[in-house]
């Protein structure tokens, strides 16, 4: 178990924005700049950071939906950066995605048996009714789910069906995409659990992304965050948020509002204090960015 | 996973979220009744014409020309003495015929070539959209005057050739909607489930696009009945005797003043046609409209 | 803050000394009843919560108080506003909008929405100030809008006002949101999940704004979210909804240290993502949401409910603090924790303990 599964080094991810001068040259935006690590089988890996942080695209580099500008990535010691679509099927048999968005990451023209056995298909593996029903029973479906379509079912209810989907194939890793943030608390605490026990079930690896520390902090044994596009702290999950090391990771662990300190008294105001306490970020060259 | 996801006390299984916020019910909002009783008229019209006519319409009844409107022929006879109504009634399956063949041949090769264009690569739906500008170029009526010529006018060289004029609107169509249906989050799921290009297109693109072709089509229906009237009116279309509206328009033109009922009916027809096909559309984009769809 | 319920209201005057009254609020579409029996008011200056989930009725009855309900739905019941003589509730769009940016005002969740692409935005804050008359032109207007960017900590507001919306980050437009919404020292504010849709350190800076804004003002702050820390972090007192009524309320403290209502109970646990079982897991309530409009009949709550009995097949009562222990009514008590302000509607509410 020392060969990590997944090992990214020096990753950039740049955009040309389309011309708005004959003059001047094109901008072009960084959306993820030099990024290395290493995530070993079984770990429980977080990725935090706010908008426009390159979490999102990072991951897409991950699953090989995108390619970076430079820098390379392997999964399970071969390099899965800028090859071909024809050539990605292992990594596309071990490495499956679970979305943001309740609602745009199902096919609202598919039934919800063909679109959790979507990966079956696209694998050529056999398909079968007591596949299916294995699966919707392990997310806690009913088995009556798989007739119907996903508009008949609420947020939780399509972030399971999406579940199910990336676990079709029994996949070795599995990337989840802020899975939780669209969703109400209480269903919240319910798809964390869900996804824990699964992991724990079919021992996955996990690398979990969210903006939300408090719920990476609770699901993930390691935490990475990220700023601008660069990774700015690595580490197991405890040191990271209770002695971070990086300015940004410190702004971050303050502003987060939370019961308990709010019980005890700090209000809006101690808070804003907290975080212009915790200290600016000398590479911060932007401001406030809408999510 | 503990959690009991039947409801209890009696409440029942999950049911399909009511449309709380949908602004008005548009099952069968007034475009759509009203389109929808237009085009059964013209439907049901042509349909019986199959089955029984007052008259042969064809026949010519010489004695009885420029007959007014009477127990025995209820729009009266044009200058040949054939009785209007049962052309009217002959003259809807034309209508109906070239709608359909022209809408057919425009969809069956324009939904394919915009769907391509839409996943392919950017080069591929450069050149495909180029190609499909060039076909825009051509006017319907253009070509089919150029088949007329090379062909001799028909019926069938009039629907070949508002067929081929009409691809383009259909593939462009095609083509932004499934560029749409490209941009969602569970393409992405597709892809990362290793699913191919083309298989994406059909089992993804083709049915999230079919509300819009749909409506296209019942458009693309009314605009072709009215440049098969065209056409016919020109003598570029249905060759006599056979009826149709278009070229029993051409034929009242001499009568206006005499007799301008030749000409009200077969206008009256073909507005019927058209504004019905139209009202469809309009009718059932409203009710594919993803924007209304039920939220939760 | 009065009671609500069918039974037992105590009868304040409308818009006695509150700066927001609201009885008996119905909301409906067709047969469906989305927001049943609200009622509570505002003190001048008193900063309210409204918790709710998806589907707990929180933003049709903040829209239903701005008139802004979509076509189809339905308000009934009353609402005063400081300062409108008339009940908004069945106003003409014309009184409505006299009252809207002036007595009363909104923040929503997307400022990008909220604001006109095409105008800058100091003009947008001038609009709103010239509309209700408080300038007398449109030069001076302009200096005051300037000045209302500068209280928000606009950098450089005369530069700002000049910046089109899409010029401006998140944060920012939202901010020149909140100086729309308080340039006329409104009576009541009213914002709906303002900064769920920000980042977190900028929702730290977003609230500290949204507090000092309405305590310069003495303006009344109803502010609705699903985030428990958010409102414990800004408000004094908060509601609890849940299927289109209100099943719990109090002061911050108190609800959320010693809950009486299951629900409340439920969405504490699950909300604290430190504390959990000892396998590991989150605690949760069970089942899901029923869709809107069609909760149970009597108590909402009692198909998701470990303590639900065939009694609760009934509308559960308000049960108020007061009541309970029997103490002498104070309509209007001047502390928080005053008895009258604690409710909840539960048939078998939890025992008063306190909590650790």
């Amino acid at each position: 178990m020392t060969e990590p599964i997944l090992r990214v080094r020096d990753v950039y991810r740049t955009y040309r924005r389309p011309r708005t001068s004959l003059r001047r040259p094109p901008t072009e935006v960084h959306a993820v700049r030099g990024v290395s690590f290493d995530i070993h089988h079984g770990q429980r890996f977080g990725l935090v950071g706010e908008s426009g942080s390159g979490k999102s695209t990072l991951i897409r580099m991950l699953a090989a939906l995108d390619h970076p500008t430079s820098g390379t990535i392997e999964f399970d010691g071969q390099l899965i950066s800028h090859r071909p679509e024809r050539r990605l099927g292992s990594l596309r048999r071990r490495l499956q995605v679970v979305f943001q968005d309740p609602m745009g990451s199902l096919d609202p023209r598919m039934r919800v048996r063909d679109i959790v056995a979507e990966p079956l298909v696209a694998q050529r593996q056999p398909r079968s009714a007591e596949r299916i029903a294995e699966l919707l029973g392990a997310v806690g479906l009913p088995l009556d789910a798989g007739d119907r379509y996903p508009h008949q079912f609420s947020g939780g209810q399509r972030q399971r069906i999406s579940i199910a989907r990336a676990l079709s194939i029994r996949p070795a890793v599995l990337v989840a995409d802020e899975p939780v943030s669209a969703l109400d608390v209480s269903v919240r605490a319910q798809i964390l659990n869900l996804l824990t026990d699964l992991v724990e079930a079919y021992a996955l690896t996990l690398v979990f992304v969210s903006h939300d520390l408090a719920v990476v902090r609770h699901v993930c044994d390691t935490i990475a965050v990220m700023h601008h596009g660069r990774l700015v702290e690595l580490g197991p999950t405890e040191q990271v948020y209770d002695r971070p090391e990086h300015p940004y990771t410190r702004r971050l662990v303050a502003a987060v509002p939370t019961l308990r300190r709010a019980l005890a008294g700090v209000g809006a105001v101690e808070l804003a204090s907290a975080v212009v306490a915790a200290g600016a970020d000398p590479t911060d060259t932007e401001e406030d960015e809408l999510r | 996973m503990s959690e009991r996801m039947d409801a209890l006390a009696g409440l029942g299984p999950p049911e399909p979220a009511p449309a709380v916020l949908r602004r008005r019910d548009l099952r069968l909002n007034p475009s759509l009744v009203i389109g929808g009783i237009l085009v059964t008229l013209v439907i049901g019209a042509a349909l019986l014409s199959f089955v029984w006519t007052p008259y042969d319409p064809v026949r010519i009844d010489a004695a009885n020309r420029l007959a007014g409107y009477s127990g025995d022929h209820l729009l009266g006879t044009d200058k040949f003495g054939r009785d209007v109504f049962s052309q009217l009634l002959v003259g809807a399956r034309t209508t109906l015929f070239v709608g359909i063949v022209a809408v057919g041949i425009a969809a069956v090769i324009g939904v394919p070539v915009g769907i391509f264009a839409g996943i392919g690569a950017r080069w591929a739906s450069e050149i495909v959209m180029r190609l499909n500008d060039l076909l825009l170029a051509f006017p319907a009526l253009l070509m089919a005057i150029m088949f007329a010529a090379v062909y001799g006018p028909s019926t069938l060289t009039a629907m070949v050739a508002i067929g081929i004029a009409t691809v383009p609107a259909f593939a462009r169509l095609a083509r932004s909607g499934t560029l749409q249906v490209m941009s969602s989050e569970y393409i992405l799921a597709a892809r990362a489930a290793g699913r191919r290009r083309i298989a994406i297109g059909v089992r993804h693109a083709l049915p999230n696009i079919a509300g819009l072709v749909i409506v296209q089509s019942s458009v693309a229906f009314a605009i072709a009945i009215l440049a098969e009237a065209a056409l016919s009116f020109l003598g570029f279309g249905t060759r006599p005797p056979t009826p149709s509206w278009g070229r029993m328009l051409q034929e009242s033109q001499e009568l206006l003043h005499s007799a301008p009922r030749l000409a009200l009916w077969p206008g009256v027809a073909i507005a019927v046609a058209v504004l019905g096909f139209n009202l469809l559309g309009d009718g059932l984009r409203d009710r594919f409209d993803p924007r209304l769809e039920v939220r939760r | 803050m009065s009671n609500p319920s069918a039974a037992g209201v105590s009868d304040l005057a409308p818009a006695g000394g509150d700066a927001l009254n609201v009885r008996g609020l119905q909301v409906t579409t067709g047969r469906l009843r989305l927001v049943s029996d609200v009622s509570f008011s505002l003190a001048p200056g008193e900063r309210v919560g409204l918790i709710g989930e998806s589907g707990s009725g929180k933003s049709l009855t903040a829209l239903a108080l701005m008139g802004l309900l979509p076509e189809g739905v339905h308000a009934d019941g009353s609402v005063r506003v400081a300062g409108a003589g008339f009940d908004l509730i069945g106003a003409s769009e014309r009184q409505l909008s006299r009252v809207r940016g002036e007595q009363l005002a909104m923040v929503f969740q997307e400022p990008m929405t909220a604001l006109n692409p095409v105008m800058q935005v100091g003009d947008q804050v001038a609009e709103v100030i010239l509309l209700h008359g408080h300038q007398p032109d449109r030069r001076s207007a302009s200096r005051a809008a300037v000045e209302m960017l500068a209280r928000v900590r606009l950098p450089d507001p005369e530069a700002s006002a000049r910046a089109y919306p899409h010029q401006l980050s998140g944060g920012q437009r939202q901010r020149v949101v909140l100086a729309i919404a308080l340039a006329n020292d409104p009576a009541v504010l009213l914002c709906d999940e303002p900064t769920t849709a920000l980042d977190v350190t900028v929702q730290a800076h977003m609230l500290d704004l949204i507090l000092s804004g309405v305590t310069e003002r003495g303006t009344a702050l109803l502010f609705i979210t699903h985030d428990l820390a958010v409102v414990a972090t800004v408000c004094e007192r908060v509601l609890v909804m849940y299927g289109g009524r209100i099943i719990e309320a109090g002061s911050v403290h108190d609800v959320f240290t010693r809950p009486r209502h299951p629900y409340t109970r439920g969405l504490l646990d699950s909300s604290d993502l430190e504390a959990s079982d000892e396998t590991g897991r989150l605690r949760t309530i069970p089942g899901t949401v029923p869709a809107a409009g069609r909760f149970p009949s009597g108590c909402v709550f009692r198909n998701r409910c470990e303590r639900a009995t065939q009694q609760c097949v009934q509308l559960p009562r308000w049960e108020s603090a007061e009541a309970e222990r029997e103490r002498g009514a104070a309509t209007r008590p001047d502390d928080p924790e005053g008895a009258t302000a604690r409710g909840y509607a539960c048939w078998h509410p939890l025992e008063e303990r306190r909590d650790d």
